[in-house]
């Protein structure tokens, strides 16, 4: 840590990821004074499927408070609040008088609810539910999961009926718990990770009854939804007993908030395990005609909430992560950078990472990872190449599907989030973005977010305009592509994209 | 010819035979192998095992080839790697600063820019990421040059060019340029590369201390330097940035 802080007072806040939990500390100007993360396990009891264990990670929650307490040198007095922000839709289960969770929690990524989705769509199709809740039938939405579990745990339902049993995606485990859990625990979601569920209408930000009479989820399981942006309740012991727990925001949604896109038509991209493009909509939801989601951006405390358009991309860091240990063609994430540039262009060859289907723009099940244009020609590194181009080329086909539905054409790209430290891949989404890319000062983004709210719940920040001028351009990547290289290049990933649709038959 | 060394002529040839065929060899092989005492091949095998180059099986007795030949040849960091490991820390540097912040390493005869974090002013600024530095001139090359023998002897060997009246270009002035870096730890330039630019630069170190690169920031003079001297708020904090990048590539504290 340096030294040059000031002595605080300080926020906290959690980041519950889907790889590891984190904690940081800020001071007021937003400044990291400490950090701590934690990897927790990945469990793939079968192909698709993807768990979690929620009491490790609820242990490791503890843990990396503890650390970033503890290297920030400082005590629970000089800490003024608690934010939270959580991997998005991963479901849990779990009793309300023990605290035992009934099963792994399933994990966004995991498909095992497809045939389900499928079921519940009935005649009308993926787009039953999408007037009220902004989303598509998909298995990756936490509401299918949660019947999942109620029909495959063993006297679950009979339970949940009787009111004994808690649902709750990461942000309501991690409050319950650290409010006392079976001791008087508070059992609340914000309207950012209610509207990732499938049963929350976006119009009355309320809980859906003839949705979930449809999926057949008893209310009695639900928490209460909140906004991003108040107290919740404090924490009931550790190393931070009594401070306040003041936000909790989905963790695109928090980097949102972290980016100060306080204003309609700012948008900013996140580049992590997968990649999510949110713009803020103002106080309305904008329907997508053309593949996006409608969600809820934040809301702060009793103030309007702020909607938002999102596209969303399941793989594009994890490409680079099945790179390195499934295919051992680099030894670091970072590497892909090296090898990459070691050519001058991907040699002709196209990679599409539909490793569990499509998601925006396309929503589609039943297509999976192609390499297209391979030749004798074609080395590792052009594979290498192919694979940051891939994740440019989705930022465009989502980028160009939110001007369609929003109107508003992009005038630069804000970006965070891990794949940001890739000088090439900046430079590449710049080129085929053809507009320029920018990075803030803060790629810990996500967390600033949840501590940004939180500030704000119990006052340390006066408003969103002291935050905004917190903002700071740490770099920026200005577009160099001929025009028609670009166009052509377009026009091959998209044959490519068409090349991995109808691969999966249905099984049945 | 150049006279040789026979003990280490032994001790390769004792590495090489480890290499080939059976990975596991007693004593006695060894020496018979070699043609040597068994006294004179222990005393090469031990120096050998102290080195990590080689290991001893302690069920078996028998030698093997030792972790540390591995780490050799990988001890390679990948420059990427050290822009993703330093990118917290120069945000921070740059924010706390109010400079803007450069990360080098030695290309060729000059030093290479690897990450370039923007002054936090709402200027226009173009990023230099992929740009080259001179050696003997700026305060990236100094440290460079400072800690790395290799950069060392390029900035030796290389014409030290004048860029300002203040560029030092004589050997003996650049060598006492160098043992001041040392001594203090961290490297310097006002105004010897560019008028009106001074910079201020610390060494980043990898977890077996080897220097890897260098971090620093730059800025006008008159912000970087008050009454004629470099801003000791400023040291101060760019040797805490290179020290946070250098603990998190695995360095021990220093
Ligand atoms: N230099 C790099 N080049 C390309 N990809 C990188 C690079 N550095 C990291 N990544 C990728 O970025 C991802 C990590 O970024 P980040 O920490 O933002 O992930 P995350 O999705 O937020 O994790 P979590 O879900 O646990 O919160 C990994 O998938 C990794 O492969
Ligand atoms: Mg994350």
């Amino acid at each position: 840590m340096t030294d040059t802080h000031s002595t605080g007072p300080f926020i906290a806040a959690i980041d519950q990821g889907t790889t590891s939990s984190r904690c940081i500390v800020f001071d007021r100007d937003g400044r990291i004074v400490s950090v701590d993360q934690k990897e927790h396990e990945q469990i793939f009891p079968k192909p698709g499927w993807v768990e979690h264990n929620a009491t490790e990670i609820w242990e490791n929650v503890q843990e990396v408070v503890a650390g970033a307490i503890s290297k920030a040198k400082i005590t629970s007095a000089d800490v003024k609040a608690i934010g939270i922000t959580n991997q998005r839709e991963t479901t849990l289960l779990w009793d309300k008088n023990t605290g035992e969770p009934v099963h792994n929690a399933i994990v966004w990524q995991d498909t095992r609810t497809d045939a389900l989705c499928r079921e519940l769509g009935r005649n009308v199709g993926q787009d039953r539910f999408r007037r009220e809740t902004g989303l598509p039938l998909a298995s990756y939405f936490a509401g299918p999961k949660i019947r999942w579990l109620l029909d495959n745990v063993e006297g679950l339902r009979e339970r949940a009926e009787a009111g004994e049993i808690l649902f709750g995606t990461m942000d309501s485990w991690v409050i319950w718990n650290l409010t006392g859990g079976p001791n008087g625990g508070v059992h609340v979601t914000d309207v950012t990770n209610a509207s990732r569920t499938l049963l929350m209408n976006l119009h009355n930000l309320d809980w859906d009854e003839r949705i979930l009479s449809s999926m057949e989820i008893p209310a009695a399981v639900l928490p209460e939804i909140r906004s991003s942006a108040e107290v919740y309740g404090t924490t009931a012991d550790g190393v931070l007993a009594g401070v306040p727990v003041a936000s909790a925001l989905g963790d695109q949604q928090a980097a949102l908030f972290g980016q100060t896109c306080f204003s309609e038509g700012e948008a900013k991209s996140t580049y992590g395990t997968g990649t999510f493009l949110l713009m803020n909509t103002g106080d309305k939801p904008v329907n997508s005609y053309n593949g996006l989601l409608t969600t809820v951006g934040y809301r702060i405390g009793d103030q309007k909430p702020v909607y938002a358009l999102e596209g969303s991309i399941a793989v594009t860091g994890s490409l680079v992560q099945w790179m390195r240990d499934q295919m051992g063609l680099i030894n670091s994430a970072a590497e892909i950078e090296t090898l990459a540039s070691s050519v001058e262009d991907n040699g002709g060859a196209y990679f599409v990472p539909a490793f569990s289907g499509l998601f925006a723009p396309y929503w589609r099940d039943d297509a999976r990872g192609v390499i297209a244009g391979l030749t004798r020609y074609v080395t590792k590194a052009h594979i290498a190449r192919a694979v940051l181009e891939a994740t440019a080329w989705q930022t465009r086909e989502i980028v160009d599907a939110m001007t369609k539905d929003s109107g508003v054409e992009l005038t630069a790209l804000k970006v965070d989030g891990g794949m940001t430290s890739n000088n090439l891949l900046m430079q590449t989404l710049s080129d085929v973005l053809d507009a320029p890319v920018v990075r803030p000062m803060v790629a810990e983004t996500t967390c600033l977010g949840a501590a940004y709210a939180a500030g704000l719940a119990v006052g340390f920040w006066p408003d969103t305009d002291a935050l905004r001028a917190n903002w700071r351009r740490a770099a920026e990547w200005t577009p160099r592509m001929d025009a028609d290289v670009r166009d052509r290049e377009y026009k091959n990933w998209l044959k490519a994209v068409q090349r991995t649709m109808g691969w999966i038959e249905d099984e049945e | 010819m150049a006279r040789t060394i026979q003990s280490l002529e032994r001790a390769a040839a004792m590495l090489r035979l480890l290499a080939g065929g059976e990975r596991r060899l007693g004593l006695s092989d060894i020496a018979s192998s070699l043609g040597l005492a068994k006294g004179t091949a222990h005393g090469i095998l031990r120096t050998l095992q102290q080195e990590g180059f080689v290991e001893q099986d302690e069920a078996s007795g028998r030698y093997q080839l030792g972790a540390e030949l591995l780490r050799l040849g990988n001890s390679y960091l990948d420059v990427h790697e050290l822009r993703a490991r330093a990118l917290v820390w120069t945000d921070d540097l740059a924010r706390s600063s109010g400079e803007s912040v450069y990360l080098g390493v030695l290309h060729q005869q000059g030093v290479l820019i690897v990450h370039h974090v923007f002054r936090p002013d709402d200027s226009r600024q173009v990023l230099e990421v992929g740009a080259m530095q001179p050696l003997h001139s700026t305060a990236l090359g100094k440290v460079l040059s400072a800690y790395d023998p290799v950069a060392h002897s390029e900035a030796a060997e290389a014409a030290r060019e004048a860029f300002t009246p203040r560029t030092v270009t004589s050997m003996a002035g650049f060598e006492s340029v160098l043992d001041l870096t040392r001594a203090r730890g961290w490297g310097s330039d006002v105004e010897e590369t560019w008028e009106g630019v001074a910079s201020i630069a610390a060494p980043i170190h990898n977890r077996r201390r080897m220097p890897v690169g260098a971090v620093g920031v730059t800025g006008a003079v008159e912000r970087v330097c008050k009454e004629g001297e470099l801003r000791s708020d400023l040291v101060a904090a760019v040797r805490d940035c290179a020290r946070a990048v250098s603990r998190d590539l695995g360095a021990s504290r220093f």
